[in-house]
Parts: C-alpha cells; structure tokens; sequence
C-alpha cells in the first residue's frame, strides 16, 4: 500500500513535465542569479549561508504544492481508500525523496557556476540526506496544514519558515563543518545526533498530528 | 471571595517585588553590578510567557482530543497572553543588553534568536487562524500547527542555546544569579516574582475567556 502510494506520487510528478521542468528551472535560475550577483569568489561562510538559503527556499516552494493536489475527487478517493498514517508517511517519504535529489541537483549547479568549496564530501552528503530527511517531515504537514486553510503560498512561507529555523541553524552549523574540510576525527559528531534526534521528533509529530488534519 | 484570592496575592508579591527588588542588597558582580535587579524583572516575565504558551498547548491538545471549540478559544486566549508577556519580556531584555553588552540585539545570542522566532511563531498561529473562516476548521487545523510550534520553540528556547555558548549571564562562562545560588537575599525576590507573575498571567487569561465567552453570547 505504501509502495502504491508513494509509485502514485512519482507517477504524478513525471506525468506533468511541466513541473518537474519548472522545478528544475527554478533551482537553475536561483543558482544563477545569486552567481551574477555575488560574481567574486565566496568565501566559505558565505558559500555555505547561501546555499543552503538557496536549498530551504526551494524546497519550501516546492513542497508547498504537495498537497495541493489532493483536491476535490482526488482528495475523496484518498480519503476512503488510505489510512492517514500511510498517507503522510508516503508524502514524507516521497517528499524527502524528491528533496535529495532537488538539492543534490542544487549542489550541482551551485558548485557549477559558484564553484565547490566542500573539503569533505562524504560528511557534506550525509548533511543533505538529513537535512532533506528532516525538511520533508516539516514540510509536508505544513504544507498539509496550509492547504486546507486556503492554500495560497504566502501562508506556507509564513508557517513553515519560523519552525525550520532549528533545524537551518543546526544543518548551517554541521554542513559548516563539511565545507571547512575537518578530519573525521574533529568532526563534532553531537550535531549528527542531534540532527537525527530532530528529524525524528518532527516525523514523529508530523505521523501524530496529521490524521487530525484528514478530516473535512 | 475564595476564586479573588489569587488575583489579589498576585498583585502584592507583584508590587512587593518591583518595590523591595530595587532595594535589597545584592551582590557585587563584574560587567552585572546594579544591573542584575534586572533577574526580578525579566525572567518571571518570560516564565509567565512559557506558562502561557504552554498552557495555550495544553489547550489545543485538548480542543484536538475532544474537538470542542471552547478550548480552542481557551488556546488562542492564552497565546494572546503569552505573546502579550513577551513585549516586556524583550523590552527589558533589550534594556539590559544594553547596558551590559553594549548593544540592543545581537545576533551572537542562541536565546535572543529563539525569542524572535518564537515570536514570529506566534504571529504565524495568529495569521493561520484569520485565514480559516470555518470555526471547526479553524479549530482542528490550528491546535495541530500550535502543537507543533510549541514542541518546535521549546527546542529552540532549550536544547540549542545549550549547544552553543550564549551571552547570557550564566552561560559561556558569564558571571550570574545561578552561580550565587546562596545569596538567599535574591531569592526572596526572585522565586516570589516568578509565582507572581505567573498567577497574574493566569488571571489576564481568564478575563480574556471570559471577554469572549460574553462575545460569543453576544454573537449568538
């Protein structure tokens, strides 16, 4: 069931290239125009701030329209034919998913046009997949959330920025680390853990709370 | 008479500690000084807020459990309160900041940062529910995303300042009231001002409820 709905998810997104295009560009264009207006070489401070400024932007833009086509028909059908539970677990999943791939692609053209400051990759990349990990788990109840209250994309800015502020700050300070290039022996391994302890909470709240969101 | 008790003894200890708090003897601390009256002000006034967000979650766990609309409005009363303790709270912070550290804000503080955005939480909670117009809606969606909120300040306010050092007297090796935990003089202003201040947010609290249950009688 879980397998089906998260396949659905994909299916939709590939179905429509007009948004995974759109996605694409957006993260191009983002890239580019922050290159053009900075033009100098970053230093690493700054690399790492406006990266992942560049990241929390787009992946509040884009899961912003996660629920958003659960509407009418669609939302009816879902609504008889999944448990709550396995419906948010597909979109956290789906979601978190999506957001590796979307900043593995930002870190592509960022490195692309901005140049590649990361000293230790393997610690960089273990930032992304939790950082993307605990971004989904945020986003796709807010983005639940600001769906049924109307939908329009301010709101979901407006909620989701202040409760992700906690986990920027401590991605900013572990990815801080990757970008320095610390040996693996220096390598502060209490933001690891409490970055995962984060993610988990949120997840934890994100599966608690939704089923009361389910109902219209 | 029994249900004013509290009302009025919050007051005295109220007044008993703004009055007393600037004329006990306090101890001799450097960059602090005179300054450290400020613990009798400031920090009660953010306990009350904690008190008055929490209770605001409480609330919506509740609302959310039972889906009963009455304490959803207990919830937004409460936040109302809890945010309205936050303004002094900042103010006499900032006044502090300034005579200690020289500045009104830094952005060098884990526990300046998570009191702005604690405040832009609630201000997020506020904008959500005018958003909604169905009050059942409203209700249910807007106890899940303070719950939320709530556990995501908290983490804010609590674990992270922990992380990191913080200005903050006490932390990173700043001299503070904590260290002098003897100094009974301090504490015969400092614990009264806590309850006190939490028992006056507490009754701000139910002239609010009270305001909008007369409102919703009103209305209907």
């Amino acid at each position: 069931m879980l397998r089906a709905l998260i396949k659905k998810e994909f299916l939709l997104e590939f179905r429509q290239k007009s948004t995974l295009g759109g996605v694409l560009v957006y993260v191009i264009g983002t890239v580019f125009i922050s290159a053009l207006c900075f033009k100098a070489r970053l230093d690493k401070p700054t690399w790492n701030a406006l990266f992942w400024v560049i990241t929390l932007f787009t992946s509040v833009t884009i899961s912003g329209k996660s629920f958003l086509k659960e509407t009418g028909g669609q939302a009816l059908f879902n609504y008889l034919y999944y448990s709550p539970r396995q419906f948010i677990i597909a979109k956290i999943l789906y979601n978190m998913i999506f957001m590796l791939a979307l900043s593995g692609v930002t870190f592509f053209f960022y490195a692309f046009f901005i140049g590649n400051e990361v000293q230790n990759l393997t610690l960089f990349f273990i930032v992304l997949i939790l950082a993307s990990t605990g971004l989904a788990g945020i986003l796709s109840l807010m983005s639940a959330i600001s769906s049924k209250a109307g939908g329009n994309f301010a709101l979901m800015s407006i909620l989701s920025f202040p409760v992700l502020m906690p986990l920027i700050l401590v991605i900013i300070r572990l990815s801080k680390q990757a970008v320095d290039g610390i040996e693996w022996a220096g390598v502060n391994l209490d933001f690891i853990v409490i970055l995962t302890a984060l993610n988990v909470l949120t997840m934890a709240l994100s599966f608690l709370l939704f089923p009361y969101l389910w109902r219209d | 008479m029994k249900r004013h008790f509290y009302k009025i003894f919050s007051v005295l200890i109220i007044l008993y500690t703004l009055v007393w708090g600037l004329l006990n003897p306090i101890p001799r601390l450097d960059i602090l000084n005179e300054t450290i009256r400020n613990v009798y002000y400031h920090v009660p006034i953010w306990f009350a807020m904690l008190f008055m967000m929490f209770l605001s979650c409480v609330q919506s766990v509740i609302s959310l459990s039972k889906n009963n609309l009455e304490n959803d409005t207990k919830a937004l009363n409460a936040a109302i309160v809890g945010f309205f303790f936050s303004l002094p709270g900042l103010f006499t912070g900032c006044m502090w900041a300034k005579y200690t550290w020289g500045t009104w804000w830094t952005f060098q503080d884990p526990k300046l940062n998570g009191v702005a955005i604690s405040i832009l939480i609630y201000l997020a909670y506020f904008i959500l529910r005018a958003s909604i117009d169905d009050e059942l809606k409203r209700a249910r969606i807007s106890a899940v995303y303070n719950v939320f909120a709530f556990v995501m300040m908290n983490v804010f306010i609590m674990v992270l300042p922990r992380l990191t050092d913080s200005l903050h007297p006490g932390n990173g090796g700043n001299p503070a009231f904590g260290k002098y935990d003897l100094d009974s003089n301090m504490r015969m202003v400092f614990y009264p001002a806590v309850i006190g201040w939490i028992l006056f947010s507490y009754w701000l609290f139910e002239i609010k409820n009270r305001i909008s249950s007369i409102k919703n009688k009103l209305h209907d």
